[in-house]
């Protein structure tokens, strides 16, 4: 199994779910993060106090998959999270070791 | 003014026929009057709770709104009292002196259901001064924001009530010496927005820069609630203002006039200018213009024309906002909500500019005409004295105030309590818990 967390640019969130719902994955984690990157932060004025903010707003997603899958899983968020413009995020791929369904305590990919 | 109070009289008289117990005992009361000065008293409250405290919460971290909220409730709570107590007699007591009303009237003596202030009753016009005495050390809390502890904020807030509010207020208001010269102070220009303006500053200096200023990220964290505020504090300068006419007259309509142009040209020029400067027309900049506007035309509300409140809008606005910038990005004073350049600069402005706009020989933005034997020279010369009298004395009394406060219990929280946030380490509680 393969844990695949994407940090992608928050309004394309959606975009993602569908893409990778089609594929037949069946859940994945959201949550609203902030970091930086190449794409470094913006300014923000107020009262003319300038700020630079370095953290921006992202989203991360954590979609547990069986291995067979991931190639193509990675392959839908690329297309779907991408404008072309810095700041698109990354996508990050590591070995799953175990899944338990904790309602029925099924595991492997059965939990998925 | 006087035919129309011989008409409402004449309606009236009817009804009083019907209903004798409404004339028991208010010899010369003038119905009308009162009912808009108990108006304007819920307005000009309404201005500090909610307005201003909304405007002033939004304005800082998540980790202090609730300091700030409870630092402008708890200044209405205790300077209520005081009015009470000595606060009144202070301002507006009955002693021949020039400087001060003494304690004839302390703990209210005298000030009975039947005493009359001019036409209206005397609780009325105490409680309508009472909601100035409320705002203007409220006003102050933009200077000290995220970094002051709460008891010395309160001591603070007492003696600088006792000892600065209270006597100018009374120099202006309460028949003392400016108020003799003949300072042309409608509604608190230097009263209320130079003396908080000033103590702001001084304040500010005093206690340092928040940790952070300028370097992190130290932010409004919900300008929908500085917008809300921000529109209570319009609505509510209508009894401010206008309010400060004493009475339902034509005075009274023309100070809510000039009030509400002023406010919207204030807003305006800052829009405009961070639009040129920045590239952006930012919100806070257009509510920041309108509090700028409204300081101006405070001052001058009772003296100057339509066409007078847009020029004083558009002057001030522009005034107070190279003032706010010039204080952030060369001197770097960390007047955290910009109570010095917007109040003490915009109330400063508005009582010079009003010397000039007062006069009824200038064509369109003619004002009500030069009091009698006032030149716009020589008023303008009693405005300048009244400006630098009270910008003097309000600088020097509240740094003393300070450094007492300083001395004795300490004025600021630890480096650690401040990174944590005053909503913890002050209230035990916080604003959100989501």
């Amino acid at each position: 199994m393969k844990l695949i967390v994407a940090i992608i640019k928050p309004y394309k969130s959606d975009d993602v779910r569908e893409a990778v719902s089609e594929l037949g994955v069946s859940g994945m984690t959201l949550t609203e993060v902030k970091g930086f990157g190449r794409q470094k932060g913006h300014t923000e004025l107020y009262r003319g106090a300038e700020y630079v903010i370095d953290f921006l707003p992202k989203v991360k997603l954590e979609i547990a998959v069986e291995d067979g899958l991931a190639d193509q899983v990675v392959e839908a968020i690329c297309k779907a999270a991408a404008t072309g413009k810095i700041g698109d995020g990354k996508i990050f791929v590591s070995d799953l070791e175990q899944t338990i369904r904790i309602r029925t305590g099924e595991t492997g990919n059965e939990a998925l | 003014m006087k035919s129309n109070r011989i008409l409402a009289t004449s309606l009236l008289a009817p009804a009083l026929l019907l209903f004798p117990g409404l004339a028991l005992g208010q010899d010369g009361l003038n119905g009308a009057n009162t009912s808009w000065i108990l108006t304007s008293t819920a307005l000009v409250l309404f201005m500090t709770l909610p307005g201003l405290s909304l405007f002033y919460a939004g304005l800082v971290r998540t980790k202090n709104v609730l300091s700030v909220l409870m630092q402008c409730f708890s200044i209405a709570v205790v300077i209520s009292i005081v009015w009470l107590l000595v606060g009144y007699s202070i301002a507006f007591g009955p002693s021949e002196s020039a400087w001060w009303g003494g304690l004839g009237k302390a703990f209210f003596s005298g000030v009975d259901a039947g005493a009359m202030s001019g036409d209206i009753p005397e609780t009325v016009f105490a409680a309508f001064q009472m909601t100035f005495a409320i705002i203007t050390p409220a006003l102050i809390v933009g200077a000290f924001v995220e970094r002051i502890k709460f008891s010395s904020m309160l001591a603070f807030t007492v003696l600088w009530a006792l000892l600065v509010y209270f006597p100018v207020a009374n120099w202006v208001w309460g028949g003392g010496w400016l108020g003799q010269m003949g300072l042309i102070d409608f509604a608190g220009g230097t009263v209320v927005h130079l003396t908080a303006g000033v103590a702001a500053l001084v304040l500010a200096l005093e206690l340092g820069r928040r940790d952070g200023f300028l370097t992190s990220s130290v932010v409004p964290h919900n300008l929908t609630m500085s917008f809300t505020g921000a529109a209570m504090l319009w609505v509510g300068w209508f009894g401010f203002n206008a309010g400060s006419a004493l009475a339902a007259d034509n005075a009274a309509g023309m100070a809510l006039y000039v009030t509400h142009t002023s406010a919207a040209a204030g807003a305006l020029t800052w829009m405009v200018l961070d639009w040129f400067k920045f590239g952006k027309a930012s919100g806070l900049g257009a509510i920041t213009g309108m509090v700028a506007g409204l300081a101006t035309i405070t001052p001058a509300a009772g003296s100057v024309g339509p066409m007078g409140g847009l020029l004083l809008g558009l002057i001030g606005g522009v005034i107070c906002y190279f003032v706010t910038i010039y204080m952030k990005q060369r001197l770097k004073i960390d007047d955290s909500l910009d109570v010095f350049p917007v109040h003490g600069i915009g109330g400063l402005t508005g009582t010079l500019l009003a010397a000039v706009l007062v006069s009824g020989g200038l064509g369109v933005f003619s004002g009500t005409g030069m009091p009698d034997g006032m030149t716009v020279g020589s008023q303008f010369m009693v405005q300048l004295i009244g400006v630098v009298a009270i910008g003097f004395y309000t600088g020097v009394l509240t740094w003393v105030i300070v450094k007492i406060v300083s001395m004795v219990m300490g004025l600021r929280v630890s480096a650690e309590e401040e990174q944590i946030g005053l909503d913890i380490t002050e209230h035990d509680e916080k604003g959100y818990s989501m």
